[in-house]
């Protein structure tokens, strides 16, 4: 049984802790990952840009690198969204789509992996904190994961999980929408920042760096960091009792 | 803000104008907040959403694909019914048709209600130019008349203006204080109104349906002013986009189940009015002349294009903007174009099928998909945007520095050597600008980032070079597997063989 990493290029550079807090959780349940080392990017960022040549480039490393395992698990809903959208991206290329098909298939996000394969939603964590979840539109809304998050904050002992106000409302990161459109993208990660600090939650949690990234940077550009995890950091800091 | 349709600058810098508009950003974030609730309440009640969409998508992808045959009989069917129907297929031909009819009753006043393809023409404006008044009867539209603007959104036309900059116009216009009170404003538009409905040479609609069996003519509306404009005046001219159409008059009762609901989350439209031909012998009321000029303007590029032709399924209900995060802060002017919103993004350079002429609507949005979501009739808004960067991309038409950038992003992670490599130049690059983790300046590509974020530095160890250790420590005290755990890996590992053996679909979630 060869379960694989998809650490995602984000973690990888910025956050690999999160891919480590990742890697740790499985272990505990006994479940071995490999990390083949030939991935980089879904490509997503080129892909949403109208760069489908350069997307390409990097979707290639994936199916190459997953071919032969058996799953393959990431912190990102987003990116593995980005492997559904494979079949597009490839059209005219019959073996690529095949490859990407058979990639789908066995590729989950985070929490879809320990709720709907493994059946475990409860790790046995302890986080006495006030804590709101920030569900990311491409996790969510896009690849379908919804109730999993949160059916594992909600098994974490002492946590207090605090409905975030608008919680379905992008957080204005798009990739390089944020950048490109920096302006709108800002407002719309303020009106986010505002909602998240209206919770007086201490923690802010989700499935996306890539969301956090944006939340959490503008949270502390403003002058109000707030201690922001990714639902697998905080799932692991809750077992390990750190 | 002017809101006229105008190309001198960018979506980007009149985002800016509108972000500084604390008003118009109050005014939008209050309504479409709103509308979406009642969207989603008005959903609920009716229950079994999805089938409604579902059914309501079929209805339209099916009238699309066969577009020409629907609308031959819808043609002949209203001709026979005694109705004028002419064919336009440009703007500009279809404002020559009107301003004929216009010129040829020697109108002096053309009452209007509301119609979005009319401001696609900009038939107000021609009409004046030949000394006609045009009087738009919609109360969203004759505030937007009177501040000299176009609509900002596609079912509440003056969205983006509070109660108190209502009040100045109508008081402007009565010559007198008005209260600000609803009651006291709408009594005013009324007595008015009725003065324009009696004194109008023309009535003038748009249409939200246009119904192929029987050739008639189908309006949604709220207020009663369409159902005035289509029963005093002597002429009536109706303007609808060529893909209103839709086959029978049970296809509407699906519509008018997925359109109010959608749009202001009314279970049913105060009034529907079906028009099937000018007055005959012994009506009571209605035009002496129908005459319903069908618009092409770009629409018809659409069809073929497996990309885009789900376009045409639109029914101008508005959720997609009500829900959509860009236009809640930007409002519906800053789009600069009829439409405005996620369709509007997509109509507006899909319309235009030369590139050249876009300017960077598409890039306004974040993908998010909340408008998909919303949307009655299922169409991939998103995904259509995503298409429209692309073509932009393949047409040459991308900014430079972007796409070089692009290029060096595909050679570096085209290859994880390169990346790895990468990271490390990265690391050393930002290390002189980075503090306590985090960078702050606002200097080429980051800016946009910095300007409203902390960037984070990359981390000193990317998990690449993370992993020999890590597995290392991990497998020296191996955890065991629940049995159950491992049955259900086993399980779900079979499932997919046997699905990939029967060729069937082998993906979840999506
Ligand atoms: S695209 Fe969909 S949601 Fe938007 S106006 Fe058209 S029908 Fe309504």
């Amino acid at each position: 049984m060869k379960v694989s990493l998809f650490i995602t290029c984000l973690c990888d550079a910025f956050y690999p802790r999160v891919g480590e807090a990742m890697v740790r959780l499985l272990a505990r349940h006994g479940i071995r990952t490999d990390f083949p080392s030939a991935q980089t990017c879904c490509g997503q960022s080129a892909f949403n840009s109208g760069y489908w040549e350069e997307a390409r480039a990097a979707a290639r490393t994936l199916l190459d690198a997953f071919a032969d395992s058996d799953f393959v698990v990431s912190p990102s809903g987003s990116c593995v969204h980005m492997l559904h959208r494979y079949r597009e991206l490839f059209r005219g290329d019959p073996s690529a789509q095949a490859k990407a098909e058979e990639l789908c298939g066995k590729t989950y996000e985070f929490s879809q992996f320990f709720v709907d394969v493994l059946g475990i939603d409860d790790l046995g964590a302890k986080f006495p904190h006030k804590v709101t979840y920030h569900p990311s539109c491409h996790g969510s809304r896009l690849l379908g994961v919804r109730d999993e998050p949160e059916r594992l904050l909600r098994n974490v002992a002492g946590l207090e999980l605090v409905p975030l106000p608008y919680a379905e409302d992008c957080c204005g990161f798009g990739g390089t929408f944020s950048v490109k459109m920096s302006d709108i993208s800002g407002a719309m990660v303020a009106e986010k920042a505002e909602h998240v600090l209206e919770t007086e939650a201490e923690v802010l949690t989700g499935s996306d760096m890539g969301c956090l990234m944006n939340i959490g940077g503008h949270l502390r550009h403003r002058g109000r960091p707030l201690r922001v995890l990714h639902l697998a950091e905080l799932l692991y800091e809750g077992v390990s009792g750190a | 803000m002017s809101g006229s349709e105008t190309a001198a600058k960018t979506v980007k810098e009149r985002a800016k104008e509108a972000l500084r508009n604390d008003f118009l950003r109050q005014a939008v974030r209050f309504t479409t907040d709103r509308l979406r609730n009642a969207r989603l309440q008005a959903a609920g009640e009716q229950g079994n959403w999805e089938a409604w969409r579902e059914r309501g998508r079929q209805i339209r992808s099916h009238t699309i694909a066969h577009l020409d045959y629907y609308l031959n009989r819808f043609a002949e069917n209203a001709r026979a019914n005694g109705a004028h129907v002419h064919f336009a297929e440009s703007a500009e031909e279809a404002v020559r048709i009107v301003l004929a009819i216009a010129e040829r009753k020697g109108a002096r006043m053309v009452a209007k209600s509301k119609s979005m393809v009319t401001e696609e023409l900009h038939l107000n404006r021609a009409l004046e130019n030949i000394g006609v008044k045009p009087v738009e009867t919609d109360l969203g539209e004759y505030i937007v008349q009177l501040a000299g603007e176009t609509p900002s959104h596609l079912i509440i036309p003056s969205i983006h203006k509070n109660r108190r900059q209502t009040a100045d116009l109508l008081s402007k216009e009565a010559g007198e204080e008005l209260p600000t009170d609803t009651p006291a404003l709408a009594a005013f538009v009324r007595r008015r109104m009725r003065e324009v409905f009696l004194a109008a040479d023309i009535g003038m609609t748009g249409c939200n349906f246009a119904i192929a069996e029987t050739g008639s003519i189908v309006v949604f509306e709220n207020e009663g002013n369409a159902r005035m404009v289509s029963t005093l005046p002597k002429t009536q001219i109706t303007l609808m986009g060529m893909e209103r159409i839709i086959p029978t008059w049970a296809d509407l009762e699906v519509m008018a189940t997925l359109l109010p609901r959608s749009a202001t989350g009314q279970r049913l439209t105060v009034y529907m009015s079906g028009i099937s031909g000018p007055r005959r012998p012994g009506d009571g009321d209605g035009p002496e002349e129908l005459h319903i000029v069908i618009v092409d303007n770009g629409r018809s590029l659409q069809l073929g294009d497996p990309e885009f032709q789900e376009l045409l399924n639109c029914i101008r209900c508005g959720a997609c903007l009500n829900v959509c995060p860009v236009y809640r802060h930007i409002g519906g002017h800053a789009y600069g174009g009829t439409y405005t919103g996620p369709i509007g993004a997509v109509l507006k350079p899909a319309f235009r099928k030369n590139v050249a002429e876009w300017d960077d609507v598409a890039d306004a949005s974040s993908l998010c998909g909340a408008c998909a979501e919303a949307c009655p009739v299922k169409i991939p808004l998103h995904d259509m945007l995503v298409a429209l960067r692309r073509r932009k991309v393949e047409a040459g038409r991308a900014k430079r520095p972007e796409a070089l950038a692009m290029r060096a992003y595909a050679a570096v992670m085209g290859s994880a050597g390169r990346l790895k490599g990468a990271l490390r130049l990265g690391r050393l690059a930002v290390k002189p600008i980075a503090r306590d983790g985090f960078i702050r300046a606002r200097i080429g590509p980051l800016a946009g980032w910095t300007r409203h974020r902390v960037f984070p530095a990359p981390a000193a160890e990317p998990f690449r070079e993370r992993w020999t250790g890590l597995r290392l420590e991990l497998e020296r005290e191996p955890a065991a597997m629940d049995p159950a755990v491992r049955r259900r890996l086993e399980e779900a590992l079979r499932r997919r063989q046997a699905e990939k053996r029967e060729g069937g679909d082998e993906r979840h979630g999506g």
